[in-house]
């Protein structure tokens, strides 16, 4: 029976996992392009050299900017705490179920968002905006692909579903949308760009923009243990067949190659048509509730 | 006709209402004291203060008297004593037009209530609670549905369900901002507390679509609601907006408890009205809180036009720390109370459609992500009060010169700022106390019935938990865990203040900053199907080829006004001129109509 501290311990693998992923998935992508790309360790070095720079803070910022980071990052790990990849057991059932993952993912939104505002520039408004008018439609969807895939477990408790979930014609469905939900999420083609700082396109660096230095670092850190959690959630539904340490990694990196091939074979598009994008998600979802009705 | 006295109910249901007024009710008094100073003369403080109290003594006998006609009379003094309050600022025309429309809906409301108690004591005999409930028993099905149609709408016009919720965003700012708290905390509620009383306590839930209907309106009213906050700029009537989306959920709550009453499911059943009444109170506290804040805003700038506000987190401290705690809330963000009682009511439709199949499982699904897409929404709608309101440059004089609030305004958010952290970390305590009255509220009365494990742990199922104490205990831990980790391995932090990267510009002043009709415009255009927005741009020029300024107007339109209430209003005028040819003026014909109308009435209570 696993303990607490081997919830720690997997919170401190994914932890020191999740830049690898970043890092991964732009290797792939520079392969692809018949580029070198730069190493799979850079995500590292950025963290590293933003936590030990100095930072900029603006003058109109308040403390909402100050601590916006802290939250964001907070709220992220404590999500990635619930999630059973590699021990099942009790010590943290109590915490809460799949469900409050996307409260918590919210409550680190909401305080992005403000932050974004915060230094009365009009980049910063111009991502918060974008990024609460995607993940209004995102958070349906995503609430509906969970209820498919807790149906067909009986359960919303992330331990059942970890232990009982099945393959079939919904929880394949299912799994889609939350892979295509996952894309919007972690900012990716074609709902965003990361790779981008071009002032009419970009949605999530554009809140960002006022932040540097170690502040920056945590934000960065935040997206790619989000991303961790989503490629986490999905291996959990989409492949719960092999369990164990080197399956886990065999799933994630399948996804980080999807996720990859994704993003190379696809055009960003533009904030209107990105609800088209997520709109399908969510009939996918519906589509899955409804094979689950009748019994498919 | 009355009974021997009007007893008083002084049962579970009753006494969580009562508590819920009280809770509203003394910070918002506390708040008042320093409100009103300043602002009005002494003897109409006096007479506020009456008028408060009469309104609160009205609310709490809505809720605890056990006789439809005593009922009647309280509901009307409560919607008396609140027009007045309305009305406060009677030298502002907003106000006794806002007055007008609340006073007209209001008694279209009451007319239909009192339609359907009559025909509940036509049938019973007695107006007494206890009686109606035995006698209705025997009533026939296709009447049952027509007092249940009417009670339902009436009482919908005063919880404000769409299409019926015109009046709200038009009373609720124009009354002193202590009063919009009271009404959108508390005095919406009342209906809620009738709907509960009368349809599922007293008549008792008859058919499926009964259920089935409820909830097809809460989902209307949490969209329209949530969507016309989102496009609001004036803070008050964005938190009425905001109110009619709650009502929303709250409904959704009770329709679903009708629903599963009548398909037999008494745990869920239960578990439903949990959900809905723990809401209820939650949106009590922070919409409540969220008022007084707006108060506060307006009181310090002069101005609701959150367009003309701004850096209000540094003049404001506290104001503004209130106020986030109360956006938090309304957004569902753990740890706070209305994340809770949002997660209950999806677990509860989750469970509702793993007990079943087909349509009714696609049914509380859709439902679901309605309420996901209303958080989303909402989420949205107060970032963009928050965030315009108090964070970067002020954006008018007004603001700039913003001062905090006096010490009893503080005082009184502070505690409903403070039962809005402890509602949400208690929770598991205090759902087990809201599900013993939802236990009655539903008139099962079953044995046992538990949703918490613990007084730290809710479990709505015996496999579904959540700890608000353990979540926010570890949020705190990591939040710490970064904090000294960081700088443990990196040194303190090096902070440079800076200017804000203006790209090369020369100098960023308010005008560079996003406003809020800017943050809501995806929305607007993605929802444009529904709100018909309005675009001018007008180029003002000093020649041929130089445009000295522009003007540039955008508004959207309120369909359920422009396309409903419109055609009502013109067709009463209109029938107004037909009836006016049968007023000749000879008193001759006036006894003859008189005569007539007797007659009249002999046959209606002949042939009914």
């Amino acid at each position: 029976m696993p303990n607490a501290l081997h919830f720690f311990f997997q919170v401190l693998v994914l932890f020191v996992c999740a830049p690898l992923l970043s890092g991964i998935i732009t290797k792939i992508k520079n392969n692809l392009r018949f580029r070198r790309g730069p190493s799979i360790f850079q995500p590292y070095f950025n963290l590293l050299k933003y936590f030990s720079k100095d930072e900029v803070v603006s003058v109109h910022a308040s403390w909402i900017f100050k601590i916006t980071p802290y939250i964001v990052i907070t709220s992220t790990t404590t999500a990635l705490l619930m999630l059973p990849v590699l021990f099942y057991g009790r010590p943290l059932i109590f915490m809460g179920d799949f469900l409050v993952i996307i409260f918590l993912l919210s409550l680190g939104r909401f305080f992005l968002i403000l932050a974004g505002l915060d230094p009365a520039t009009t980049f910063g408004g111009m991502g918060s905006s974008r990024e609460m008018f995607i993940a209004s439609f995102v958070e349906p969807v995503a609430m509906l692909a969970i209820f498919a895939i807790a149906l067909v477990a009986g359960s919303t408790n992330l331990q059942t579903i970890a232990q009982t979930s099945t393959i079939n014609t919904s929880t394949i469905m299912a799994s889609v949308a939350l892979f295509l939900v996952a894309l919007a999420e972690t900012s990716r083609i074609p709902v965003d760009n990361q790779e981008t700082h071009l002032e009419l396109t970009m949605i999530h660096e554009a809140m960002l923009l006022e932040y540097s230095g170690r502040s920056l670092g945590l934000l960065e850190l935040a997206a790619h243990l989000k991303q961790i959690l989503f490629l986490g959630i999905i291996s959990l539904v989409a492949f719960p067949a092999f369990v164990g340490i080197q399956f886990f990694i065999l799933k994630i990196l399948l996804l980080c190659l999807i996720m990859a091939l994704t993003e190379l074979s696809m055009a960003k598009m533009r904030l209107f048509r990105a609800v088209d994008f997520i709109a399908f998600a969510g009939i996918l979802s519906i589509m899955a509730i409804i094979a689950l009705a009748l019994g498919v | 006709m009355l009974g021997s006295a009007c007893p008083l109910l002084l049962d579970p249901l009753s006494l969580f209402f009562g508590i819920t007024i009280f809770t509203l009710a003394i910070p918002t008094f506390i708040y008042s004291f320093g409100y009103l100073r300043g602002h009005y003369s002494l003897s109409k403080i006096w007479m506020g203060q009456i008028l408060f109290v009469i309104f609160i003594l009205s609310m709490l006998a809505v809720v605890t008297v056990g006789n439809a006609f005593a009922f009647l009379i309280v509901w009307e003094i409560m919607s008396l004593s609140s027009y007045f309050l309305v009305v406060f600022d009677s030298t502002n025309k907003k106000s006794i037009e806002a007055g007008t429309i609340y006073l007209v809906m209001t008694h279209i409301g009451t007319a239909l209530l009192t339609i359907a108690f009559l025909l509940m004591y036509k049938h019973c005999g007695s107006f007494d609670f206890s009686v109606l409930h035995n006698a209705l028993i025997s009533l026939p099905e296709r009447q049952k549905d027509i007092i249940f149609l009417l009670l339902l709408f009436g009482f919908g016009t005063k919880a404000g369900i769409v299409p019926l919720h015109i009046w709200l965003p038009y009373a609720h700012p124009q009354a002193p901002s202590h009063i919009s708290s009271l009404m959108s905390g508390v005095m919406i509620k009342t209906a809620l507390y009738g709907i509960i009383r009368f349809i599922i306590l007293i008549l008792g839930v008859n058919s499926l679509w009964w259920g089935e209907l409820v909830i097809v309106l809460a989902c209307i009213s949490c969209l329209v609601g949530v969507i016309y906050a989102l496009m609001e700029q004036d803070i008050k009537t964005l938190l009425a907006y905001s109110s009619v989306e709650n009502i929303g959920i709250i409904l959704l709550g009770i329709g679903s408890s009708m629903l599963f009453l009548k398909l037999g499911a008494s745990t869920l059943a239960i578990l439903a009205m949990t959900a809905g009444l723990y809401h209820l109170i939650n949106h009590a506290v922070f919409k409540g809180l969220l008022f007084l804040g707006a108060g506060s805003i307006y009181n310090a700038t002069g101005t609701r036009n959150i367009e003309k506000l701004g850096g209000l987190i540094k003049s404001m401290p506290w104001t503004a720390a209130y106020f986030l705690i109360g956006s938090m809330a309304i957004s569902a963000l753990p740890p706070i109370n209305g994340f809770i009682s949002e997660w209950l009511t999806l677990i509860m439709l989750f469970l509702g459609a793993l007990t079943y199949t087909g349509g009714m499982k696609i049914f509380l699904c859709f439902t679901a992500a309605i309420l996901a897409l209303t958080g989303g929404l909402a989420a949205a709608c107060f970032t963009k009060a928050f965030g315009i309101t108090f964070l970067a440059q002020p954006r008018s004089a007004r603001a700039q010169d913003a001062k905090e609030s006096s010490l009893s305004m503080n005082i009184g958010m502070g505690i409903l700022a403070f039962f809005c952290i402890a509602l949400g970390l208690g929770a598991a305590y205090f759902i087990a106390l809201i599900s013993s009255v939802a236990n009655f509220a539903t008139g099962l009365n079953m044995a046992k019935i538990n949703f918490s494990l613990n007084p730290f742990v809710v479990a709505p199922h015996p496999h579904i938990f959540l700890s608000p104490l353990l979540l926010s205990g570890i949020l705190i831990i990591i939040a710490a865990f970064f904090t000294l980790g960081l700088r443990l391995f990196f040194g303190k932090a090096k902070v440079t203040i800076g200017p804000t990267w203006d790209c090369g510009y020369y100098k960023l002043t308010h005008r560079n900053e996003y406003t809020a009709t800017g943050f809501s415009k995806p929305f607007r255009l993605a929802f444009s199907f529904f709100l018909f927005p309005f675009h001018k741009v007008q180029k003002i020029k000093e020649s041929r080829y130089h445009i000295k300024s522009f003007a540039y107007e955008t508004h959207t339109t309120k369909i359920f006004l422009e396309y409903f209430y419109k055609n009502f209003i013109a067709g009463i005028f209109g029938t107004g001129k037909y009836m006016r040819n049968i007023q000749a003026g000879s008193i001759h014909i006036y006894l003859g109509y008189i005569c007539l109308t007797i007659l009249l009435l002999l046959v209606f209570i002949g042939w009914f």
